[in-house]
């Protein structure tokens, strides 16, 4: 088709590039506003979804693929779904009512939040470009073990920061959990709905989720040298897990299986052994150069599937038998 | 500008490809604007969208450095029919009962002295 | 090209932000996502030649956006609204 790439004569696209940032930002303020303003709770939550979308797409336009990954993945995928249940289940129990705050209360919202926007804007401004810390990170890569700099920050240079995220998912999973009823702990997770088969509904979920498995191991996999990592990769699959429980062809799991309890825990716990291990040698949590690329790897597979799991338990929520009146 | 070739004929098929793509994708969103009810709304955007999201992954993928790159593009649109596809049928079954309940009272909003059709 | 490219990019993000009225509008909650369904559609349609400008890398955040944009239906046909039989609209 085509062999190598020739750099073409520099043609400087002047005014197209701040055209296209310009308009996303108004659309993202414009989004913002239409998502809290109305009384419809469904619309505000759909406007929330293109949110989401939008600020992905800032993400993209900033430089920042890893983040613009997981905004895509989170913010306009799992966030939606999680708004949209919770929206059922409120429909579903007849407690959907909008807020009834006075007209002054929401004035002084409004002013304090774009007071704290224009503060914002103006040190932005005004305060000198920071140096950062790209030149230290990008010198060091070489003893990391992986060539995205992100990657090399998160599990190798400030892997503890990690370590405690992935605890507090699990904490948090917790917290969902307990919020069951006495006689639910230990069952299914997610309410309970008879919905009958479809067929449509059916074949989606037998079609989407090897390619997104497909998807979701590679971003993992790739994280390594390209934009990506065990978050980016976990979610996509905590995705088609929840699709496939979705269309009724599998059951949520149990809360109180000890699979279930095994899987969640086991990327944390696998992350905290390398951190043991190494401390032995030397210091907690420090990665020897040598082995450094596979225990990444190691630890970032096992992360994504506990955070696949632990994703999909957030979403499907506590485990509820009945609706309660 | 990494990966963008220089081949005449493929800048020229770049550039129609993604204007018919971006045409379609402009008939689409006019049409989930000023059709008269949801269901044929659901057709703009179901077949015109994607139909222009094909056109221009094909202008695209004369500009593609790689093999691999031109298979996540085409992957892409697949999916994107796909989802398309699926929740276009799933929507408008579950629509149909309000559509079906608010047909009269919009038609007769948008057009005073048109008669109610059906589109099936 | 660059310049095209970027250009045919802020047209579909014109008619992105054109998709909000219809989310605004409605009237029925089908129309306001179907109209998020074309933001998703659309913001693919923006990040691809974005990604053939930039980085071609991009294409995994298309990707990913594409992965999960039929998940919004998916809940909404089962969560938001129950559907009371199993045959309605069904000609199978």
């Amino acid at each position: 088709m085509k062999s190598e790439s020739v750099t073409q004569a520099k043609k400087q696209p002047d005014m197209i590039e701040p055209l296209f940032d310009l308009i996303l930002s108004a659309l993202i303020l414009a989004t913002a506003l239409a998502a809290v303003t109305g009384r419809q709770v469904f619309r505000s939550v759909i406007f929330f979804i293109v949110y989401g979308v939008l600020i992905a797409m800032a993400w993209l336009r900033l430089g920042a693929l890893d983040v613009a990954l997981v905004e895509a993945a989170i913010g306009a995928g799992l966030t939606g779904v999680l708004l949209l249940g919770a929206l059922g289940r409120l429909k579903h129990l007849g407690q959907i009512s909008a807020t009834s705050l006075s007209i002054w209360f929401r004035v002084a919202m409004a002013f304090s939040a774009a007071g704290v926007s224009l503060g914002i804007s103006w040190a932005f401004i005004t305060l000198p470009e920071p140096v950062g810390l790209q030149a230290a990170v990008n010198t060091q890569l070489t003893i990391a073990g992986v060539e995205n700099p992100v990657t090399a920050v998160l599990l190798n240079f400030r892997a503890w920061d990690t370590l405690l995220e992935s605890v507090v998912l699990l904490v948090a999973l917790i917290g969902v959990w307990s919020l069951a009823q006495n006689e639910d702990w230990g069952m299914r997770a997610g309410l309970t709905t008879h919905s009958p088969s479809d067929e449509v509904l059916t074949s989606f979920a037998q079609i989407l989720p090897p390619v997104g498995l497909l998807v979701g191991v590679y971003l993992v996999w790739a994280g390594s040298s390209q934009p990506g990592g065990a978050f980016q990769g976990g979610t996509v699959l905590a995705a088609m897990a929840l699709l496939i429980v979705m269309a009724g062809l599998m059951a949520p799991p149990r809360v109180g299986s000890t699979a279930v309890r095994l899987i969640v825990v086991l990327g944390p716990a696998v992350f905290l052994a390398v951190a043991l291990t190494g401390a032995l040698s030397g210091q907690f949590l420090t990665l020897p150069p040598a082995m450094a690329k596979a225990l990444i790897l190691g630890i970032e597979l096992f992360l994504m599937l506990s955070i696949a799991a632990t994703l999909m338990l957030l979403v499907l929520g506590p485990p509820e038998s009945k609706a309660k009146q | 500008m990494i990966g963008l070739n220089n081949i005449l004929i493929f800048d020229l098929l770049t550039y129609g490809l993604t204007s018919l793509g971006l045409l379609f994708f402009l008939a689409g969103t006019v049409g989930i604007q000023r059709f008269p009810n949801t269901h044929s709304r659901l057709h703009a955007l179901t077949k015109a969208d994607n139909l222009g999201l094909g056109l221009i992954v094909l202008g695209l993928i004369f500009q593609a450095d790689g093999w691999v790159t031109v298979a996540k593009l085409i992957l892409i649109w697949i999916l994107a029919l796909l989802a398309a596809g699926i929740s276009s049928q799933l929507v408008a079954r579950v629509a149909l009962p309000d559509a079906v309940r608010l047909k009269g009272n919009e038609i007769r909003e948008r057009h005073p002295s048109k008669k109610t059709t059906r589109h099936d | 090209m660059t310049t095209w490219l970027m250009g045919i990019s802020v047209a579909l993000l014109l008619c992105l932000g054109a998709a909000l009225w219809r989310v605004w509008r409605g009237p029925t909650d089908a129309d306001r996502l179907m109209a998020a369904q074309l933001v998703g559609t659309g913001a693919v349609g923006v990040t691809l030649p974005l990604a053939a400008v930039t980085d071609w890398g991009a294409l995994d955040m298309a990707l990913v956006l594409v992965l999960l944009a039929g998940f919004v239906a998916v809940v909404f046909v089962k969560y938001v609204r129950f559907r009371a039989s199993n045959n309605q609209g069904d000609n199978r």
